[in-house]
């Protein structure tokens, strides 16, 4: 018998096998039905085979790669681990970035993973199916390393353990969870523009490059490490978000305002996200890599208007948010460290008020704002605490229907205003921290009158711990949040005095003295 | 006009309707030019309530923090109901006063800028 041996296949013959030639038209049912959700959204496909598959990856090439990642990782993670590297951090505060960070990511990871094999099943074409389910297993894979990641310093240090519980309970954490609700029940092409492009494209550089560089500036190899793995795979999830812009761009003039109104949407709601993050960098780490503001004028502002230029071809224009994000970029994050230092019980990390040479860097860093604005009420602050009047607001937040941040911004142009917006729907009144939420809000109410507010819902009794009983007659809604969130009491508080810093000076002394 | 676009019928309620409050209603409050308590914050109650007993219980406990409250001169103060001038009497109720389920009441404090003038 003659055996006809098959030339290895090329590269692109390959890929070609392994993703379009596995796809087929249904012929039992029509393809509208099988696939309805690529035609309700308004946007208009002529030809699904114009997609350009921008990285010509096979799922077995794409796993060869992504366990060849995991054993590097873990490697330097069990590294890590056994030589107590958690005792090599600048200083115990910087524990409060990964709670901050990793407490709030891993469940958005995850959300992503969902939202990317939904779109994977409802597109048409192979490629983006392909692409979506690889983004899909990546997110997964974000996810699962974050709590990898955690679950060392979570024997250690209070406050890493009811992430998941918290994710959609705590008032801080609803901004990232309104997020991907808002972009998972949107259709598929909204959600390639709300989380490939807008957050991957736009955003995620801002997002990572701090966390990552600020743990290696910081000691922690570990997060170092997971945020690098991550990061890599970033890459072809920013081509994939720019791809889907260009391939609805291309295939009818009508998708164009469409497509606008999302990005002007989603870069919005991106921004609003990345405050807190923003914080973190300018107050959380013990060592600072460079401050938001620079941050953003190198990765939003510099790399945005390039890429910007270049989809002008398109007739995208910037986002509607662009001049307000700059002007905001002297503020935010002072704002956001005054709204989390005030609520010292409401958070499982630590907050503080900075140390003099921290002050006299953010005076360097915000030379138009901070002395004005922020510096004599931390002064304030300090001595207050010296006093034994550590500040604690007691009250609960007012929250905008839309990001769901707490309503703390300034009114553009008057950083001694508050911003608030405000609309009458069907007879009742929805509050917004901007005329960029408002306009979301007003383009579909439908869907943002069901927004999530903890605040709210505690004073609908709707947050009651397990066992709470409501017809007791001292019964009061809302009166047990610390039980409902199961906050740790070790874990909130001022920095100083905690139980973190105190284990962490004995520790690292037992480490380096006799 | 909405720009919703839905494969199904799509009518859900608003989370915060008045409703759900069991005969009370949501109220904001806000100092303006004191930003230290960083947003306004949230309360419910009932319609019924004496709007003297919000400034001399809720707003108190959590306004008096900052050195500017025992300044007030309350003959001088003003008041906002979002960005809508409104008069209202301490001896009234919310009801009375014409304030409904959540309204944002805002108080002005003039000569009063917060810590060092810093609208903190
Ligand atoms: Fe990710
Ligand atoms: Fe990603
Ligand atoms: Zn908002």
């Amino acid at each position: 018998m003659d055996m006809k041996v098959s030339k290895k296949l090329g590269l692109k013959e390959r890929y070609t096998m392994m993703t379009r030639d596995l796809a087929w038209d249904t012929t039992f049912q029509p393809m509208d039905k099988v696939f309805p959700q690529v035609g309700y959204e308004g946007i208009k496909i002529h030809d699904w085979n114009a997609w350009e598959d921008p990285f010509r990856l096979t799922m077995d090439a794409y796993w060869k790669y992504q366990a060849e990642k995991e054993r590097k990782l873990y490697a330097i993670l069990d590294a890590f681990n056994q030589n107590n590297g958690h005792l090599s951090v600048t200083d115990a505060r910087y524990i409060n970035v990964l709670k901050l960070f990793l407490g709030s990511t891993p469940p958005l990871e995850l959300m992503a993973a969902r939202g990317f094999s939904m779109v994977a099943r409802q597109m048409v074409g192979a490629g983006p199916r392909v692409a979506c389910m690889m983004q899909s297993v990546d997110e997964y894979r974000h996810f699962q390393t974050q709590i990898h990641s955690i679950s060392n310093y979570n024997r250690f240090y209070n406050g890493l353990d009811e992430f998941a519980h918290q994710q959609s309970r705590m008032w801080y954490l609803s901004d990232g969870k309104s997020f991907f609700d808002d972009a998972i029940t949107a259709g598929p092409f909204e959600f390639m523009v709300a989380i490939g492009f807008a957050f991957e494209y736009v955003l995620t550089n801002i997002l990572f490059v701090p966390f990552i560089s600020g743990a290696a500036y910081n000691g922690d190899m570990a997060a170092m490490t997971v945020g690098f793995s991550a990061q890599s795979d970033e890459a072809r999830h920013m081509t994939l978000g720019l791809e889907c812009i260009k391939f609805m761009l291309e295939q009818d003039p009508d998708n164009l305002p469409i497509v606008q109104r999302w990005i002007d949407k989603w870069t919005w709601r991106g921004t609003r996200k990345l405050a807190s993050v923003g914080m973190m960098m300018d107050y959380m780490l013990p060592k600072r890599i460079m401050s938001f503001k620079e941050a953003w004028e190198i990765y939003f502002e510099q790399n945005g208007t390039a890429l910007f230029t270049d989809l002008a071809r398109y007739g995208v224009k910037v986002p509607k948010c662009f001049d307000q994000t700059i002007e905001e970029k002297e503020h935010i994050t002072h704002q956001s460290w005054i709204g989390f230092y005030m609520k010292p019980d409401a958070t499982p990390f630590h907050t503080w008020m900075p140390q003099p040479e921290e002050l006299d860097w953010l005076s360097e860093k915000y030379p138009n704002t901070f002395d004005t604005y922020y510096r004599p009420v931390y002064e304030h602050w300090i001595a207050q605490e010296k006093a034994g009047k550590r500040f604690n607001n007691k009250t609960q937040p007012m929250n905008c229907q839309v990001c769901v941040s707490t309503i703390k911004f300034n009114e553009p142009g008057d950083p001694m205003e508050m911003c608030f917006r405000e609309t009458v729907y069907k007879g009742e009144k929805f509050h917004f921290c901007s005329d960029h939420c408002r306009e979301i809000f007003e383009d579909e109410p439908e869907k943002y009158v069901q927004t999530f507010i903890s605040s709210h819902a505690a004073l609908q009794g709707k947050c009651e711990p397990e066992g709470t009983d409501v017809n007791a007659h001292d019964y009061r809604p809302g009166a047990r949040m610390h039980a409902y969130w199961r906050m740790d009491k070790r874990a909130s508080g001022d920095f100083n005095g905690s139980e973190d810093q105190k284990n962490f000076a004995k520790w690292r002394a037992q480490a380096t003295q006799n | 006009m909405t720009l919703l676009k839905t494969l199904a019928p799509y009518d859900f309620p608003s989370s915060d309707a008045v409703e759900n409050y069991a005969g009370r209603q949501l109220l904001y409050i806000n100092w303006e030019r004191h930003r230290m308590f960083s947003r306004p914050f949230v309360l419910a109650l009932a319609p019924e309530t004496l709007f003297g007993e919000i400034i001399d219980t809720h707003m108190t406990d959590c306004f008096s923090y900052h050195p500017d409250w025992a300044q007030i001169d309350w003959r001088a103060v003003r008041w906002l109901n979002g960005s809508r001038p409104v008069v209202l009497d301490r001896n009234k109720s919310l009801a009375d006063n014409g304030i409904g389920h959540k309204d944002l009441i805002r108080l002005i404090t003039p000569g009063l800028d917060g810590i060092a003038g810093s609208g903190y």
